[in-house]
């Protein structure tokens, strides 16, 4: 490799980054391809659809299930998103800038349910929410989100609040603040980026949920949209309807696109903050 | 012991109350769950006989542990787990050095491979699934041959593991890169006027510096691949052999309401992924806790 003058090794490189494309966006322009493919054409096999329609789009959202779908699924996610980022705040400043008896057994405590199967919990969940009336309920979903991504919160900010210049909260606390007006004051607009952070990754984990979503709901009422295109599939035995099915996927990946494009750089220090170093 | 100061008694108190709420919800919907899928595992139970509730023991373990279908089952979770884990380290590593030399079109790659990590991943299962179906996919007109993909098990787990590792080496490979971006140049560039070749400098410089950081991306996407669920449910249904224990504890609690038999399932899993877990951090010395800069 060595050898190889620098500029035909950065021609390999850039090749390597465009084969990364679109090794990335293949799975993703198939399904744009599908969903705009008329009825006639499904079956056709080509990659490219050879005529455009927009009945697929049609479909789904005069159908009464879709609709309802997306918006169980963005205000479950959106109030999950907000209380894990609010709980995992306080926690990680406590972790990070008081010193309590406990602590580390906070912090061990996330890392083991970050590990946590969800499985082992939708039998009992599944029991406690019929007996209690929360089956079939946005809270019976926000809920089991909001515990599986407080770990991941946490990290991160704490990961975040780390690098805050903190000699601002002493100063403040030298002034006179108490600790919480110190928290409130001070440190909390710094902190925003990592809560920024934190609530990107939180929305996604709760957005894509599916064991949750398809063991705590059964109808429209709370039922989100990766359960219901789920059981789109398998709704007919005879007309498989690909179509919609394709339709309502590029629909629901527009948001995750959007979120990618806007803050690749916060995802990606967040994921890697969290993981790596802490 | 020495008195606490009245700041330091309301630094704790603080403390608690920040953590406070944190913990109780984390409690409520793990530790106690877990504790009474205990319970259950020792009963039998079933949803459509509630009147019919006993106490049987270990007797549904045995079941369980005793049922030739419960090994296959494993198998199946294990051999989906090995060889995509594998091929994510080895395809990650590639990724995460592309993004590490690449000098044009890094953000380009950057946005890009944060489509398959955000995308839901019953999405990308039904994208597969559509493109490697006989009648509506590309994939047979592409290779130039007639296969039913979900007719076979090896061919159902090929599908399978392709878009298990299509969806997550992004992950791995930001994990990688993380570690990788750490490896001082200085080091890399001594080795090389010491006459290193490109791999020996992967091999005894680049991978024993990274070794932390390859475990924790190991360990987390290990335990994660076991849990498997989204992909072979929504492509298989867990038919042809495909099954995870994943699948097996949903359709014995969901499906067929034995609250039971499912717990006792639902145990195992919960006590396989820590037995993973400790493999991890005891055999290889992954100190996630560590890693994570755990005070």
């Amino acid at each position: 490799m060595e050898e190889e003058t620098p500029l035909t090794s950065r021609l390999w490189w850039t090749i390597g980054a465009l084969a990364i494309a679109v090794y990335a966006l293949l799975p993703v322009a198939w399904l744009v391809s599908l969903s705009l493919k008329p009825a006639a054409d499904i079956a056709d096999g080509s990659f490219i659809p050879t005529e455009v329609s927009f009945e697929n789009y049609q479909a789904i959202f005069t159908d009464p299930q879709f609709p309802a779908a997306l918006r169980n699924s963005l205000g479950i996610a959106l109030i999950s998103t907000v209380l894990a980022v609010v709980l995992a705040t306080f926690a990680a400043y406590a972790i990070v800038r008081l010193r309590f008896p406990g602590r580390g057994l906070v912090l061990g405590g996330s890392l083991a349910i970050a590990m946590f199967p969800p499985v082992s919990v939708i039998g009992p969940l599944f029991d406690m929410w019929r007996s209690i009336g929360l089956y079939d309920t946005w809270p019976g979903l926000i809920i089991p989100y909001m515990t599986f991504t407080l770990p991941l919160a946490i990290f991160t900010l704490s990961a975040f609040f780390r690098e805050i210049p903190w000699d601002l909260d002493k100063a403040a606390r030298v002034d006179g603040a108490t600790p919480f007006q110190a928290f409130r004051k001070v440190i909390a607009p710094l902190a925003a980026p990592g809560m920024f952070t934190s609530a990107i990754l939180v929305f996604i984990f709760a957005w894509n949920d599916f064991l949750f979503a398809i063991s705590l709901t059964s109808t429209n009422s709370a039922r989100t949209v990766p359960a219901a295109i789920a059981f789109f599939t398998g709704s007919s035995q005879f007309t498989q309807p690909t179509g919609s099915v394709a339709a309502a996927s590029v629909v629901v990946t527009v948001p995750i696109i959007v979120m990618v494009l806007l803050f690749q750089r916060r995802i990606v220090a967040g994921l890697t903050s969290g993981a790596v170093k802490g | 012991m020495s008195q606490l100061t009245a700041r330091e008694r309301a630094e704790r108190r603080l403390g608690w109350m920040l953590s406070a709420p944190a913990v109780l919800v984390m409690l409520l919907v793990t530790a106690y769950p877990i504790g009474y899928a205990i319970v259950l595992s020792l009963q039998d139970r079933d949803l459509r006989f509630p009147d019919e509730t006993r106490w049987v023991w270990f007797d549904n373990y045995a079941t369980v542990l005793s049922s030739p279908q419960w090994w296959d089952v494993v198998t199946a979770t294990v051999l989906i787990t090995v060889i995509s884990v594998a091929i994510e380290l080895v395809l990650g590593f590639a990724l995460a050095f592309v993004m590490h030399r690449a000098l044009v079109g890094r953000g380009l790659v950057r946005a890009s491979i944060l489509i398959p990590y955000g995308i839901i991943t019953v999405v990308a299962a039904l994208a597969w699934q559509f493109a490697f179906d006989p009648t509506t996919g590309f994939v047979n007109a592409w290779l130039g041959i007639d296969r039913v993909w979900f007719a076979e098990t090896w061919s159902s787990f090929v599908v399978i593991i392709a878009a298990e590792v299509w969806k997550t080496t992004p992950f791995m490979a930001l994990l990688l890169l993380a570690g990788l971006v750490l490896v001082p140049q200085d080091l890399l560039n001594a080795a090389r006027v010491d006459g290193a070749s490109w791999w020996q400098r992967f091999t005894r410089v680049t991978l024993p510096l990274m070794k932390g950081s390859i475990l924790v991306a190991l360990l987390f996407r290990t335990l994660d691949a076991f849990r498997v669920f989204d992909s072979v449910y929504v492509m298989t249904r867990g038919s042809r052999g495909t099954e995870t224990v994943s699948i097996t504890g949903y359709e014995t609690l969901v499906v067929r309401l034995n609250l039971g038999l499912g717990s006792a399932v639902s145990v195992l899993i919960f006590l396989l992924v820590i037995a993973i877990a400790w493999l991890f951090v005891k055999g290889f010395g992954a100190n996630a806790a560590q890693q994570r800069g755990e005070v």
